[in-house]
């Protein structure tokens, strides 16, 4: 078993071969995967130890502290939160040779090819078509929703191979190469005046059988990994106090005496409250994570995430009166990276307004509370036991 | 590293609580609670005495060399959750803290001991109602005799001795046999208040009130919390139980999905309150942070117990509004907490001084 102290000793010996001053950026991340020191908890030869995963705060601290590189992880959160333990667990020992090192150093981001105009909470029912033509299958259809396509090397991607079964049985997991020329990513402009998502048109794309992730049918299976991975990414976050969207409204709010109105005040204090008892819970979550005693509280975290954020950036823009009834910028533009907390209160009004959509409704997450952690019945069903193709749409 | 709350259970606080609940289900059930409470004597002293006196835990914010069991709020809390989860109508909160707490600020050893061991019941002489930091009502005081009335005092029917704050701004300690307690109906028949008239009762000084009195009214509404958490996660439990046994329309009831997200909002609630509460214990037996983690704990807790006895009396539709049923006495137990050591405003009003969100001017 590695411990903290020897995490520390392979730490310091990375950055005594390969000071971070003197060390170009990628070369040291490079070298950090190959020491192990990327995420500890995967394997060995993978970019880890096999260490436990609460072990990584040592090594993150360490180099921190002596200022080297980090892989810039906001740049690539699909890829490092969704995509990677993904092909960790059903990837072949190729495939997890060949991605997860460039993956992590950030050299190569992903994209995630899941949600459809026409299948959104309803994922399983997917259109997009793929069929089998000798070692290869060639992909049609349509993605949508999908952050940062336009900056990405590589995709995972969800089609369907046998339209004759069940939606969730006919449903295959692949690797996507978003330079492929049937790939065409089209810019979808948000609420927001910005385009950070796309959509994407698959065209006979071909796709070696190589790159396939599972067993053909076993898709639905496979993408699970990824969506639960997903959704302990949105709450896992480590915050100060009124280190979320609280923070602006009350330093806007101390600023600004002006702006005040006993309404607004019972209303902030009320959000106050609520946003510190929602960041004491993921605390506790987090806690229970490293004691090894996951609950189940993670599956609401982003429900109460979504509601906090919407509330309180409309009470911002309320607040600010005159000024709320301005916005910052409707320039069509391609953010890099999402920041929820960025620009001003308008945009952040409008931009909180995905948070109870992505990564799955609200209502489908108080649907998988309901019957995952309390156990309630599910609704019943009409679409278990049709072939795809026969259901309605 | 140190300034980080720790908002999980121990394993000795889960023995504890295992401990407590295995005496609350066998001498606490709901039916005989129910039955109780419109008997002469609602508090349970028999289940009193096993808790106190028995497993010792009326002194567990008590240190080892003063007679007590030496823990901290943390273990206190943990206990509250259990009695909350059961309506338990034993004095636990008002004497082994409130009382307590008052009691340690003033140093008094030999009724700190003699609330410690389980012997003697003690109930601090103010209305159950007041915040941590709201002015109170005082007795008059005379060659050490004390004169008036105080209302609105909870479990002060089974106190044996009163903790009373006087006009010399003294604390006095003052046998039950001395004075004249009148229940009064309350709202909350677990826990249920009374007036204490005073017509020249003897007193003995023993502190002064004021910092007796904020400070266990501080413990008091940061523990109020745990209390509150026991009761909500009663009421969801029972509720969900409920929810999948009673069918209408051939199916379930808690099938139906306007009901399963009420449900699940509610869960999410307790899983909130869950870490508020701890975090407040946690705060209290560390004295860090105290002030603001009470507050935060009590402006959340309250609207949430409520709000959980409110969904279970109507997701158990008609039996819901029997007196047979027990869910009333925990909307009328959530209902009563919700005022019982300043009301979530009060708490909110506070926390606008202490976290610099003040209110606008007056013009």
């Amino acid at each position: 078993m590695t411990d903290a102290a020897e995490l520390l000793s392979r730490t310091r010996e990375l950055l005594a071969a390969h000071p971070p001053a003197a060390t170009d950026r990628l070369d040291f991340l490079k070298a950090r995967f190959d020491a192990g020191l990327a995420w500890v908890h995967y394997p060995e030869g993978l970019g880890g130890l096999g260490a436990p995963r609460s072990l990584q705060v040592v090594v993150d601290a360490e180099l921190e502290a002596a200022g080297a590189p980090d892989n810039d992880s906001r740049r690539n959160g699909i890829g490092l939160g969704m995509a990677a333990p993904t092909i960790l667990k059903y990837g072949t020992e190729e495939q997890k040779q060949r991605y997860l090192r460039p993956l992590w150093i950030g050299e190569e981001v992903w994209c995630q090819l899941f949600s459809e105009p026409g299948a959104g909470s309803d994922l399983a029912a997917l259109g997009t078509r793929a069929v089998r033509d000798g070692d290869e299958w060639v992909v049609s259809g349509q993605k949508v929703w999908t952050s940062g396509a336009h900056n990405a090397r590589w995709a995972i991607l969800i089609a369907r191979t046998d339209p004759n079964v069940p939606k969730h049985a006919g449903i295959t997991y692949f690797i996507c190469d978003m330079t492929d020329p049937g790939v065409d990513v089209r810019p979808l402009r948000q609420i927001t005046g910005e385009a950070e998502f796309n959509e994407v048109f698959l065209t006979d794309v071909r796709i070696p059988d190589s790159r396939r992730l599972g067993e053909i049918g076993d898709g639905w299976r496979v993408a699970q990994t990824t969506l639960n991975n997903e959704r302990v990414a949105i709450g896992g976050m480590r915050l100060p106090r009124e280190g979320g969207m609280i923070g602006p409204v009350a330093k806007t709010w101390r600023e600004r005496p002006g702006l005040r109105t006993h309404d607004l005040h019972q209303r902030l204090l009320k959000l106050w409250v609520e946003s510190e008892v929602g960041r004491l819970t993921a605390e506790r979550l987090r806690q229970q994570l490293v004691a090894g005693q996951p609950g189940p509280e993670g599956a609401g975290m982003k429900l109460a995430f979504a509601r906090l954020n919407q509330e309180i950036s409309g009470l911002e823009v309320e607040l600010r009166g005159a000024e709320g009834l301005l916005y910052d910028d409707w320039t069509m533009r391609r953010p890099e990276l999402v920041d929820f907390t960025g620009r001003d209160a308008g945009y952040r009004y409008l931009r909180a307004k995905g948070n109870s959509i992505e990564g799955g409704t609200s209502e489908v997450l108080l649907n998988i509370v309901a019957e995952r952690v309390l156990g309630l019945p599910a609704e019943p069903r009409t679409d278990k036991d049709v072939a795809w193709k026969d259901l309605a749409r | 590293m140190s300034t980080q709350p720790d908002l999980l259970y121990s394993e000795e606080e889960e023995a504890l609580r295992a401990a407590v609940r295995d005496l609350l289900t066998d001498h606490c059930d709901p039916s005989g609670v129910v039955a109780r409470v419109e008997s002469d004597a609602p508090h349970d002293l028999a289940l009193w005495k096993a808790l106190a006196e028995s497993m010792g835990l009326a002194g567990l914010l008590v240190p080892e060399d003063k007679g007590g069991q030496g823990a901290t709020h943390r273990e206190a809390a943990v206990v509250l959750e259990e009695l909350g989860r059961a309506v338990a109508p034993v004095p636990y909160l008002t004497s082994a803290v409130v009382a307590t707490e008052a009691l340690l600020a003033c140093g008094d050893q030999e009724l700190i001991a003699r609330l410690a061991s389980g012997r003697s019941i003690g109930a601090l002489a103010v209305g159950l109602h007041l915040a941590p930091g709201a002015a109170f009502p005082v007795v008059g005081c005379e060659n050490g005799t004390l004169h008036g009335e105080l209302t609105g005092i909870a479990d002060a029917a089974v106190a044996d001795v009163l903790l009373v704050p006087a006009g010399d701004g003294g604390l006095y300690a003052v046998d039950a046999d001395a004075v004249t307690v009148t229940g009064q109906v309350s709202l909350d028949l677990t826990r249920p208040v009374a007036t204490v008239r005073f017509d020249g009762a003897a007193g003995r000084r023993i502190g002064d009130a004021e910092p007796a009195v904020r400070r266990a009214l501080r413990a008091a509404a940061g523990l109020l919390a745990s209390e509150q958490l026991g009761l909500a996660d009663w009421t969801l439990t029972e509720t969900v139980r409920y929810l999948k046994e009673r069918k209408q329309f051939n199916r379930p009831v808690g099938g139906f999905q306007a009901l399963k997200h009420r449900l699940a909002q509610l869960w999410l609630e307790v899983v909130n309150l869950r870490a508020a509460a701890r975090n407040a214990a946690d705060a209290l037996a560390r004295d860090e942070d105290a002030d603001v983690a009470v507050a935060v704990a009590q402006a959340y807790a309250a609207p949430v117990a409520v709000h959980a006895a409110e969904e279970a009396l109507q997701l158990h539709g008609g039996i819901g509004m029997t007196w047979e049923h027990p869910v009333h006495l925990y909307l009328k137990r959530a209902k009563a907490d919700s005022i019982a050591y300043g009301t979530a405003g009060a708490h909110r009003e506070a926390l606008a001084h202490l976290v610099d969100l003040e209110a606008p001017q007056a013009p």
